[in-house]
């Protein structure tokens, strides 16, 4: 209904007489739009370490691609070791460089030092992001459009439609995702593929709530119904106005689903769910550092430490990317 | 400013338009446990935001509509557009009724019908432009090619007092009055006959107020647009209406030309609504006559005439034969006790407060002293209901809806009001 | 004449932005009287709110009070003195926070605000929340707390305020919640009531009905207010003096009769003209042109003139101060050149090309500096 003088704007006229002195001062500031976001973003220190840390395990990630998918291994073994192929002579679980266990003592041949096998535990972090960040993007997007499309829709729409589809969603919400990912994958197969996909279910929900929250908030907006008013058709309002003015939330719980993804893969790789062995794969890294963590401390903590890396490095970039996008804080 | 009715077809006609809204909503709502099988019961309540409001709207007029928050005049703006789809009731657009057209039909009569909304701020995308905000309508109906609407977007915000080079600008860098000229840019961008304006100044200071309301009549003038124009404020409508439907909890209680309406009011609501208005004047002295208790819930309207539960001219059924004066005296104490706003418990004390120590006739005197004798020994909720039988719902009032036209005294050819005041017997 | 109540001197409160100080009150200067209802008009941005902040000392960072002194009942609430190395520091006499927050803020001086939904606790009983306001505020013990909670309800006009006691803040309408907030004002009886905006969220009846109410409890307890609002009928409804604001400067002061009939500030003219009325059709309203500078960058001389219509050259140049032009025994100040009192040769000053005075769309763009950052973008 109405509210007469719709909040006026006088009780804080300060503020009011701020921004617009904001407006006034130089260039005309849009708060809108890519271009502003990533001024934002390089506004914030910790967004930027961020972006640092994402930009350069992707660079990692896609060199390590290219080299399998098209080289098969060519430039790994020019320059250092095949990943997956034993060595024919084994030297196994030897510490990093500089450092002595009772296996003997670190060379420079494996930075790193070797796992069980005598692989070169450097070259199988290296490759073992790709299966990290395919496995997180995969399954992200799995997420935000199944989610996307949940959530907008029921939003959009609401009704029984938002009934049926947010009951379902919940449904799925309410299974504990590890039970949720095994079981599917115990049904489909076991490999790294299907891990991807049973994670991106369990993260549909995630992203349906938070569409539809902003769908139905925005929904609400006057400049829906003016649209609305104006003649203008429903996919025209949802793909101009409702899906633009929803966009930086996803963005950012996106970026936190990528860390979120990987770590859940890296923890199915481990329970032997993930990628399957030789693919290099920090979780299954883990997985076989279990029996040596006392002789060889190290193989263990490599691949852990990546982890830490990568899932922290998304994080970072997901909190910086919130403030900048929130038009709340702008200073 | 006047202009008369013409004798054609009215632009807008709405009949016995009627919408509810259910009030429960989600697959499990209004189910209430019950203790017989299936145990589980189905009850719907609805809110009866607009009830079987008719009016007419001519080419080139500015009809306005007033009430208080809550009254569904918003509602009734919605609906009249067919934003929100009628319970009940036609809706006749230059002769078609909108209530039977669906999806690709109504969007395309949008073009000829606009609508400027109460909020300024959020009434514009934040992430468009003002220019393409303007353009969207003539897009979506497909109005020229791109040139030719930037030209027109152009050619527009310069006619509602914009520069024209603002055309690039996002709308939070522009004022409250602003944003309310490009919402007027974009409702005219189609060429619309009818333009329905939902509080558009209420949120602006008032010297802007003046600015855009000055705007929006000689925008009227140059393109002979008709307005539906929703306020809250009756100085505003007095200003920009040609004539004026009020509103309370649903219906139109009044209807008349303007200065029919403001000078000679019929309905007891409209009357204590003008009475209620401060004027910028410290010399009028005439004590304002506060109409007293909060409006009732739309779920549950009262019966009859809705405004009886507050009305100062509530009609004394036939069955008693009360002077007027006892007669107001017993329907203040009715409603006093419904309120039990009174700390006096003793009989005497409360005779004398409500009463003025009168004792009643007959009938009513019997049923006052009943009601008396339940307050003193605390018993509220049975002086309530004794009282409100006997006489709140024995009214005319109470009984029948009333719906009553009266000749015009000053202007206008039709003054309807919906009052039993007016009836004849 | 009695003494003021409250004496407000030369207050000035600025907000330090990055974008450059905003003089939000510029030396405003004002009186309260025990028992007499002060009004302080303004538009959005005038400084209206910032000025009752600054009064109990409210004003939050980046705001600060860097000017003036505010006297209540002989106790300095804001003053200056200079300190050893010449700078200002608080004077030895002005309060400290913590007597601000024990003796001044609901006891003495009570506030209202606009949205009462926001000044309830949505999760607190309207009751609960009153009684702890009493308990607190005049060491009464919980039950008796309580039934005087329950006589300040029925005191506003609450219904059946034993019931209602013990009802959330959602559960009552504005108008309601509105009476609600008064018996909180009023339960600690103040000398002074600072009303801000308290009806502009509210329905005419129900604003009649909350006046009628303040008029009635102001003339039982003999509070005096100060009733901030942008409504000129409720201001001549309800006050007995009034201050206009414009641009963080009181422009006019008078007694309400005078202002109203005897109006001599241009602005002041000008807002009465631009509102339509009630009680009578008017064919063509006469707006004030323009929008209201910022407070960030001023016009110089008369902050007016670039709305003004009878702005000359010289009231670029010369900043009036409010001088009493009063023919009777009520002081009537304003400031304007135009009377001869200022003497700055206003009548020999060629006239100003102005907003008000130039064409229909030359008041409807942008101020100045939005004007200027229009042009380095293109």
């Amino acid at each position: 209904m109405s509210t007469p003088h719709g909040g006026d704007p006088d009780t804080e006229p300060t503020q009011d007489s701020t921004t617009t002195a904001a407006s006034g001062a130089g260039e005309v500031k849009s708060r809108v739009g890519l271009r502003y976001t990533l001024s934002q973003v390089k506004r914030d220190t910790t967004a930027l370490i961020g972006i640092y840390i994402v930009g350069f395990i992707t660079l990692v990630a896609l060199f390590a691609a290219i080299d399998y998918y098209i080289f098969d291994y060519a430039i790994a073994e020019a320059i250092m070791y095949d990943p997956e192929r034993d060595p024919d002579e084994v030297n196994r679980l030897l510490p990093p460089v500089g450092m002595e266990n009772q296996f003997g003592s670190g060379v420079l041949e494996h930075p790193l030092g070797t796992d069980h096998r005598g692989r070169d535990i450097f070259t199988r972090l290296v490759y073992g992001t790709r299966v990290a960040m395919t496995v997180g993007f995969m399954a992200t997007a799995i997420g935000l459009v199944g989610g996307t499309l949940v959530g907008a829709v029921s939003g959009f729409y609401g009704g029984w439609i938002d009934d049926v589809l947010q009951r379902f969603t919940e449904t799925i919400y309410a299974i504990p995702f590890l039970v949720l990912v095994i079981a599917f994958m115990t049904a489909f197969g076991r490999n790294l593929t299907f891990a991807m996909i049973g994670v991106g279910i369990t993260a549909i929900p995630v992203f349906n709530r938070l569409i539809r929250s902003r769908v139905v908030s925005i929904r609400e907006e006057d400049y829906i119904e003016a649209a609305r008013a104006a003649g203008v058709k429903d996919r025209h309002i949802i793909l101009r106005h409702i899906i633009p003015n929803s966009f930086a939330p996803v963005l950012v719980q996106a970026t936190l689903q990528v860390g979120v993804s990987i770590l859940i893969v890296a923890g199915l790789s481990f329970l032997g769910f993930g990628a399957q062995p030789p693919t290099p794969s920090w979780g299954q890294m883990l997985s076989q550092s279990r029996g040596y963590m006392l002789p060889a401390p190290t193989f263990s903590i490599w691949p852990g430490l990546a982890i830490l890396f990568t899932v922290i490095g998304f994080n970072i970039l997901g909190d910086g990317l919130q403030d900048a996008l929130d038009p709340r804080i702008n200073n | 400013m006047s202009r008369t009715a013409s004798e054609s077809d009215p632009l807008v006609r709405v009949e016995n338009l009627r919408k509810y809204y259910n009030n429960d909503s989600g697959l499990l709502g209004g189910l209430t446990m019950d203790s017989e099988f299936p145990f589980v019961r189905r009850e719907s309540s609805y809110v009866k935001a607009v009830e079987n409001v008719n009016f007419d709207i001519h080419k080139g007029e500015t009809l306005g509509l007033v009430g208080e928050s809550g009254c569904g005049k918003s509602t009734l703006a919605r609906t009249v557009l067919r934003l929100l789809d009628a319970t009940d009731g036609s809706i006749y657009f230059k002769g078609t009724d909108l209530t039977e057209l669906d999806g690709e039909e109504l969007r395309r009569t949008r073009k000829d019908m606009q609508m400027i909304f109460q909020d300024p701020q959020s009434s514009l995308d934040p992430r468009m432009k003002v220019g393409p905000i303007v353009e969207e309508p003539m897009k979506a109906h497909g109005m020229l090619d791109p040139e030719g609407r930037e030209a027109r977007a152009k050619e527009l915000l310069e006619k509602v007092g914009l520069d024209p080079q603002h055309y690039n600008r996002y709308p939070h860098a522009f004022s409250g009055g602003q944003r309310q000229r490009v919402n007027l840019a974009r409702a005219l961008s189609v060429n619309p006959d009818f333009i329905v304006c939902d509080e558009p100044v209420s949120a602006l200071d008032v010297s802007i107020q003046a600015q855009v309301l000055n705007t929006m009549q000689e925008l009227q003038d140059e393109f002979n647009l008709t307005y539906l124009f929703i306020a809250h404020d009756l100085s505003v409508i007095r200003h920009i209406s040609d004539r004026v439907a009020v509103m309370y909890l649903g219906q139109v209680v009044e209807l008349a030309d303007k200065e029919e309406l403001f000078e000679n009011p019929q309905h007891p609501y409209t009357q204590a609504l003008l009475d209620a208005i401060p004027a910028p004047d410290p010399r009028a002295t005439d004590r304002r006559t506060v109409l007293r208790g909060d409006v009732p819930s739309p779920i549950n309207p009262p019966s009859g005439c809705r405004f009886r539960t507050r009305c100062q001219k509530l009609i004394q059924p036939e069955a008693y034969d009360l002077a007027e004066d006892e007669w107001r005296r017993v329907v203040e104490f009715q409603r006093a006790v419904k309120r039990r706003n009174f700390e006096e418990r003793e009989p005497s004390a409360v005779r004398s407060r409500f009463l003025d120590d009168v004792d009643l006739r007959g009938e009513a005197g019997r049923i006052v002293t009943d009601a008396i004798d339940h307050i003193a020994a605390d018993r509220f909720d049975e002086a309530e209901a004794l009282l409100t039988e006997s006489f709140a719902d024995q009214s005319i009032c109470a009984k029948k809806e009333p719906m009553y036209e009266v000749a015009p005294e000053l202007a206008g050819d039709r003054h309807v009001v919906a009052c039993h005041l007016h009836r004849e017997d | 004449m009695t003494t003021p109540l409250l004496t407000v001197d030369n207050l000035k409160t600025q907000f330090f932005t990055e974008d450059g100080t905003v003089r939000a009150v510029d030396g405003i200067s004002f009186d309260v009287y025990p028992g007499e209802i002060v009004g302080l008009v303004g538009e959005s941005g005038a400084g209206k709110s910032v000025a009752t902040s600054s009064i109990l000392r409210l004003v939050d960072s980046p705001g600060e009070i860097v000017d003036g002194t505010i006297t209540f009942k002989e106790k300095t609430l804001f003053g200056l003195e200079a300190g050893p190395d010449g700078e200002p520091r608080p004077s030895e006499e002005m309060l400290t926070e913590e007597e601000m927050r024990k003796e001044v803020r609901g006891r003495e001086i009570a506030i209202i605000f606009q949205d009462p939904m926001e000044s309830l606790n949505p999760v607190f009983t309207v009751g609960g929340q009153l009684r702890e306001f009493i308990e607190l505020n005049r060491d009464l013990p919980t039950e008796e707390a309580k039934q005087e909670a329950i006589d300040m309800l029925r005191e506003v006009g609450i219904p059946d305020p034993e019931n209602r006691y013990d009802e959330y803040p959602h559960q009552f309408s504005g108008g309601m919640r509105q009476r609600v907030l008064i018996a909180m004002a009023i339960a600690c009886r103040p000398d002074l009531i600072i009303a801000d905006e308290p009806t502009t969220a509210l329905d005419v009846t129900v604003e009649g009905q909350i006046l009628e109410l303040v008029a009635e409890l102001q003339e039982k307890y003999d509070t005096a207010f100060i009733w901030v609002t942008h409504d000129m009928s409720v201001v001549a409804e309800i006050c007995d003096r009034v201050n206009v604001m414009y641009l963080g400067e009181i422009i006019e002061q008078a007694h309400v009769d005078d202002l109203f009939y005897n109006t001599k500030h241009p602005y002041t003219q000008a807002l009465l003209n631009s509102i339509p009325r009630p009680d009578e059709t008017i064919e063509e309203l006469d707006p004030i042109k323009g929008v209201m500078p910022e407070a960030i960058n001023p016009p110089s001389g008369c902050r007016f003139h670039s709305r003004c219509p009878e702005a000359r050259e010289v009231c670029q140049r010369v900043h009036p101060e409010p001088r009493d032009l009063s023919a009777n025994d009520r002081p009537h100040n304003a400031a304007c050149v135009k009377y001869d009192v200022f003497d700055v040769g206003y009548d020999a000053s060629p006239p100003l090309e102005t907003d008000a005075t130039g064409g229909f769309s030359a008041g409807l763009t942008q101020t100045e500096s939005e004007a200027e950052a229009d042009g380095g973008d293109r």
